[in-house]
């Protein structure tokens, strides 16, 4: 049993939207996320709000521009076997069947996979730390092996989604709705540094909720692909990770995207491994090259220092498969 | 409030609290207690139910989010006098030990079967990622999960 919560299951966006609005409401997409945090006392919920019977929120299909149109309520297993996601966005694919377990991507949503909260295992623990609204960061110094490497201050979370860091790569914009009204939010200004926010990981204000996830056609030539490195064979967050989009033609790089997993409490974009690949051909040279640039200004922690060496590795072997020509685009 | 859904085949009315769990349901209210609880927390997939055919964690699925769907426990893959072609493989392939993970085993691997023809090893793991078992070291449920896979294709051949 969970919590005690009121539970409304709204037929129409206006509706759920409404309802989203009042304080302490929060939306329930698969719940894999929700209830886990709802059980644990991780933040308390006045009521929840079902997205299930909101069919505008579901769905996958090719836009007129030729990009791609995704649901908030798309499971992770849809994204994994879609046809279209998997021939012409490799990356997001991948990055799709690799989170957690078959039963979880059958239930988890992609709108709830980039909103789920931190596995910092004292934010889900009995600790109130900086993030729930303590003084203290309770991983600075002490068990942080499974924390950030980058971009950590006052809180050292790593950004738990597999999807994000391929949307983050292919340029997609979330859209985001509102009792108020809608807008769009590129993902990559989607998530949240602790130093600008340190009690979000995105920038989604109350009561606003990501409706559908827009993708622009891949570039010409594109070829993309995403590699997780976890502790277990069978399912696990990611230790680190890299989703990679690289544009090649007449062989050279004309536009990379590196976006790292597991290792900051964003999607972490290496921008000096994108230039190192600049202009050169995509071969083991430069992937080397770029793998060196993804981990410049690393800070690991006492425990995580192991994560600089899996960056590197995996940013080099992301880079030299998708250098062999067999690698489908 | 109440909720309309079918369970092993059947229409159920139940009255179910805002903060119960699928697993709850099922559980307690309906009192299947095939299906088990291991970790509560998705980890496991001892609870593992069909939920319109997809294999999901029943311990992380609201009830309330139910009305309207299906949902298939081990109760309703077959009985203790009538067992599956699968639960006698997985038996006879001392592919269930202490018994705690072979509920969640059972349903996966019947949503695998359920596509038709023989899965490869890779395959039956893949779709058994979700499912931890501590005792048999996946070998012996492989061998079970295939093993019911070729009977069930000779089956389907001989029915055709
Ligand atoms: C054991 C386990 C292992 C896991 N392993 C991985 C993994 O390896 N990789 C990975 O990426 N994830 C992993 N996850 C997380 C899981 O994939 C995500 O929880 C899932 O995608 C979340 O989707 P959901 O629909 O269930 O979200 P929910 O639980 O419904 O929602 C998650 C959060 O986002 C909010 N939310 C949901 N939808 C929206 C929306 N449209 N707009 C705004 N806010 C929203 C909710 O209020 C909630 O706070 C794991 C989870 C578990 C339990
Ligand atoms: S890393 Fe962030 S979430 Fe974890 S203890 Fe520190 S402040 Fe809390
Ligand atoms: S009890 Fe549900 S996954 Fe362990
Ligand atoms: S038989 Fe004991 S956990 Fe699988």
């Amino acid at each position: 049993m969970l919590p005690s919560f009121s539970y409304a299951r709204p037929r129409t966006l206006k509706d759920a939207l409404t309802r989203l609005s009042a304080s302490g409401a929060h939306p329930h997409a698969g719940g894999t996320d929700l209830l886990g945090c709802l059980r644990d006392g991780v933040f308390d919920a006045r009521e929840v709000v079902s997205l299930s019977d909101l069919a505008e929120l579901r769905g996958i299909a090719r836009t007129k521009d030729g990009g791609l149109r995704i649901g908030a309520l798309a499971t992770l297993a849809e994204l994994a076997r879609h046809p279209d996601v998997v021939s012409r966005y490799p990356v997001l694919a991948q990055g799709a069947a690799a989170a957690a377990s078959p039963q979880l991507r059958n239930q988890g949503t992609v709108g709830g996979n980039v909103c789920q909260r931190p596995r910092c295992w004292y934010f889900r623990g009995d600790f109130l730390c900086a993030r729930k609204g303590g003084e203290l960061c309770y991983a600075e110094n002490g068990e942080n092996e499974y924390h950030a490497i980058f971009g950590g201050s006052g809180c050292h979370i790593v950004h738990p989604s597999d999807t994000a860091p391929a949307l983050v790569a292919l340029g997609a914009t979330a859209v985001v709705a509102s009792a108020k009204g809608s807008r769009r939010v590129p993902m990559e200004k989607l998530f949240v540094l602790p130093a600008v926010d340190i009690h979000h990981e995105t920038v989604l204000a109350p009561g606003e909720l990501v409706t559908e996830i827009l993708v622009p056609p891949p570039p010409p030539g594109a070829r993309s692909l995403y590699r997780k490195v976890r502790s277990r064979a069978a399912w696990d967050f990611a230790l680190a990770g890299v989703a990679a989009v690289v544009s090649v033609a007449d062989g050279k790089v004309t536009n990379a995207r590196l976006v790292l997993s597991g290792v900051a409490p964003v999607p972490w974009r290496v921008p000096g491994a994108e230039r190192a690949l600049a202009g050169k051909p995509l071969d083991a040279a430069s992937a080397a090259v770029a793998a060196r640039a993804a981990v410049e200004g690393a800070a690991p922690l006492a425990g995580n220092g192991y994560k600089v060496d899996l960056v590197r590795g995996v940013v080099e072997e992301a880079l030299t498969v998708l250098a062999t020509p067999a690698t489908p685009a | 409030m109440r909720i309309v859904l079918t369970v092993n085949g059947a229409v159920r009315e139940v009255d179910v609290a805002p903060v119960a769990r699928l697993l709850d349901v099922i559980r307690e209210t309906l009192g299947l207690t095939g299906t088990k609880e291991g970790c509560g927390e998705g980890e496991c997939g001892a609870c593992t139910v069909l939920l319109d055919g997809t294999p999901v964690n029943s311990c992380l699925v609201a009830a309330a989010q139910c009305a309207g769907r299906s949902v298939v426990t081990v109760e309703g893959l077959g009985s203790a006098e009538r067992l599956s072609a699968l639960q006698e493989e997985l038996v006879s392939h001392g592919g269930a030990q202490c018994g705690i993970c072979t509920p969640g085993v059972l349903v996966s691997a019947a949503a695998l079967l359920s596509r038709g023809g023989v899965p490869t090893d890779a395959e039956v793991r893949e779709a058994l990622a979700g499912n931890i078992c501590r005792c048999t070291g996946y070998q012996k449920i492989v061998d079970g999960v295939r093993a019911a896979a070729v009977r069930n294709a000779a089956a389907a051949r001989g029915a055709s």
